[in-house]
């Protein structure tokens, strides 16, 4: 998957081998506006996902893909086509819904079929096609119960099939997997993206859950309050987001909010609004005039490291354990700086350092382990 | 009688001691028993009294053929050509009005429940059943005053200058008279009791499409918006998917309106005899004439009135055994 990742990383140029483009989206319901310009270039057989907190415009931008909605302004694009005011039934897209929206009163087998049998497909490939599809999901042996008497993971099988034996363009998938518990989820992320890679159809995923897009998409588009902040890789969103709210959404991070001292090609020197002296990357060049008046430092809790003496000068700060949470693999620990900034440290639990309150510790990371951001 | 119940349901649960036996029977008796002793007072027993007076003759039989039937002269005598087609009127009446409802009540339903702005839909609802507030007698009368020669219908129709009708007196098949060549073959049919009263028509599906719409409503109501995504979003056309997913997700309330309307239908007697006259006899108004008109042959109307019985008993057993799930109303 990494592999398509990195070959996919830099060629929107050309147009013909994209399957969904946007192009200055916007969705204004009611005077609010849920969409704000959105540019999308999707490529053929890319696992796609959008990620945002919940009322981002997620679920809307899915929908004017799929056709349920057209766009107040700005062009959509299927296969270079533009599909604006060509209604659902006329694209070439299919949807698995978050609630999967099984007709209740058709059994499994005439729920998969029904793209099929309105396409008027001969009888005998409808049969080949809902049996190869039920196989895909591994529901086979199950066509002949109805939507009720399946579980919550059941009909999500059956959800993808129904939509893929219509061997869409591009599949939509809208939260596909949020309704399932914890374990479930985790198979049906195995499949779906097996599934993906046997199909090579083009998955649109839209998701609320960073960890459920970073292990199954080959790029990312982060989205908040209408607007696309990044795309990316799974890498680059996590290593190198673009903004404040991409590196506190997408995973954990402590942030900070300063100004910059100095500016060098290769560091930023930044003091923070409680006086503390940070030395960072950054991925813009802020020297000379670019420099901006305030900036966000993001350093994520797994990047540092704690210790019991102040073993370097940069970056290395001593405060009190305040909190220590016990997750398993990893421990979260606050620790409560001299600044009275609160900074939150994950360690490995079988390493993990776990002073008395009473006893200074120290934190530190190294400067390339933190990024400073345009706030 | 406490004696009689078994140790074991007190000694089972911990506690359930202190429920004792004849509780168990209070608490049903105490819900139901009024309304149980309601319906046994004015339903159970008069039914029970019709069914006994339909097997004492009232009348001499005339002419019967089938000799089991003079056992029971009085269902004998339905099978009078006359009474079968009253019957046959009642049941056309019914089905008839039955359709014209789901057609005309569909729509309406559907827009209130799925397309009318949420605010508004209580509003609206209240509007379509406003004709229930009015008692039926008025609302027959009210339709004699439109459609009748010198009515309201006509009033209009005549300052636009257009032809002036008689829908009082005009059968549903009336217009067979205007096909080319129907010289011959139309009028017997014309002449013949299917050809319905279309104010009678009017005037009951008018009554009961209320009903009807909110029954309607209420099942639209329920209907998930998603499947109708879900099935476009699958290639269905909006006609395909009314068809395919609306109707049968809906089946059971148009099930279940359509049995109402039908039933009530059947026993409607105001309409047929305010706006239908002598050449719209229906069973209903047969079994009035025969307890409080001019005929009094309490056996006859007794007979008719467990002939609809049981015409609505199948109705209902129909229902029961492929409405649906929901279609216990």
């Amino acid at each position: 998957m990494s592999q398509t990742a990195v070959k996919n990383q830099q060629s929107t140029k050309t147009g013909s081998d994209l399957d969904v483009e946007l192009r200055k989206v916007f969705k204004v319901f009611n005077g609010e506006t849920a969409v704000r310009g959105v540019d999308l270039s999707i490529r053929r057989g890319e696992f796609f996902s959008i990620l945002g907190p919940s009322g981002c415009g997620k679920t809307t931008l899915l929908r004017l893909i799929a056709g349920f909605e057209e766009p107040t302004a700005g062009e959509v694009m299927i296969r270079g086509q533009s599909v604006v005011n060509v209604p659902p039934f006329r694209r070439p897209v299919n949807t698995v819904f978050q609630s999967y929206a099984l007709f209740s009163h058709m059994n499994v087998w005439d729920n998969v079929a029904f793209g099929l049998r309105l396409k008027k497909r001969g009888k005998a490939e409808v049969q080949d096609r809902v049996k190869e599809s039920l196989k895909l999901v591994k529901m086979d042996t199950f066509a002949k119960r109805f939507p009720a008497q399946l579980s919550g993971g059941q009909q999500q099988r059956v959800a993808l099939a129904r939509a893929l034996v219509n061997r869409p363009t591009v599949l939509l998938l809208d939260e596909p997997l949020g309704a399932l518990d914890l374990k479930l989820r985790k198979e049906m992320q195995v499949e779906l993206t097996n599934l993906h890679l046997e199909l090579g159809v083009t998955f649109i995923m839209v998701t609320h859950d960073q960890e459920e897009a970073l292990s199954l998409s080959d790029r990312i588009a982060v989205m908040n309050n209408g607007m696309v902040e990044q795309i990316g890789t799974p890498e680059q969103v996590y290593e190198r987001p673009i903004t404040p709210f991409v590196a506190e959404f997408i995973g954990d991070t402590n942030l900070f909010q300063g100004q910059v001292e100095t500016a060098e090609p290769t560091f930023v020197e930044i003091t923070t609004a409680k006086g503390l002296h940070i030395t960072t990357v950054t991925t813009q060049d802020w020297t000379g005039s670019a420099t901006p008046d305030q900036v966000m430092v993001s350093i994520r809790p797994e990047k540092i490291h704690m210790s019991l003496t102040a073993d370097r000068q940069e970056n290395c700060f001593v405060g009190r354990l305040k909190h220590v949470m016990y997750m398993g693999t990893h421990t979260h620990c606050v620790v409560e700086l001299l600044s009275g900034d609160r900074i939150i440290v994950m360690q490995p639990s079988d390493a993990a350092l776990l002073p008395d309150p009473s006893t200074p510790v120290y934190v530190y990371w190294d400067s390339v382990d933190c990024l400073a951001l345009a706030a | 009688m406490s004696t009689q119940v078994p140790a074991s349901d007190s000694a089972a649960v911990p506690g359930a001691g202190r429920n004792r036996p004849a509780s168990r029977w209070v608490e049903p008796l105490l819900l139901l028993g009024p309304a149980g002793l309601w319906l046994v007072l004015l339903l159970v027993l008069p039914t029970l009294i019709i069914l006994e007076l339909s097997l004492v003759p009232g009348i001499k039989p005339g002419g019967i053929v089938n000799p089991v039937l003079t056992q029971f002269p009085n269902y004998a005598q339905i099978f009078d050509p006359i009474f079968v087609s009253v019957i046959g009127r009642s049941l056309l009446f019914a089905i008839g009005v039955t359709l014209i409802c789901i057609v005309f009540g569909f729509p309406v339903a559907y827009w209130i429940a799925v397309m009318s702005p949420k605010q508004w839909r209580n509003l609206l609802l209240l509007g379509f059943i406003l004709p229930l507030w009015t008692s039926s007698l008025l609302r027959s009368y009210a339709w004699i005053t439109i459609l009748r020669p010198t009515g309201v219908l006509n009033t209009v129709l005549k300052a636009l200058r257009l032809p002036e009708l008689d829908l009082l007196n005009t059968g549903i098949l009336d217009f067979l008279k205007f096909l080319p060549n129907s010289a011959g073959w139309a009028t017997p049919i014309i002449d013949s009791w299917v050809n319905l009263s279309l104010a009678v028509f009017i005037g009951m599906s008018y009554s009961l499409l209320p009903y009807m719409v909110l029954i309607l409503y209420a099942s639209l109501e329920k209907l998930d918006l998603r499947l109708l995504e879900a099935a476009s979003d699958l290639g269905a056309s909006p006609k395909q998917t009314f068809w395919k997913v609306t109707v049968p997700q809906t089946l059971p309330g148009i099930a279940a309106a359509s049995l109402l309307v039908f039933i009530t239908g059947l026993g409607d007697f105001v309409d047929p005899e305010l706006l239908g006259g002598v050449s719209s006899m229906t069973a209903a108004r047969l079994i009035y004439n025969q307890f409080l008109g001019a005929t009094q042959n309490w056996g006859f109307g007794s007979a008719l009135s467990m002939v609809l019985i049981m015409a609505v008993s199948v109705a209902i057993a129909l229902l029961i055994k492929y409405g649906g799930d929901s279609a216990e109303v």
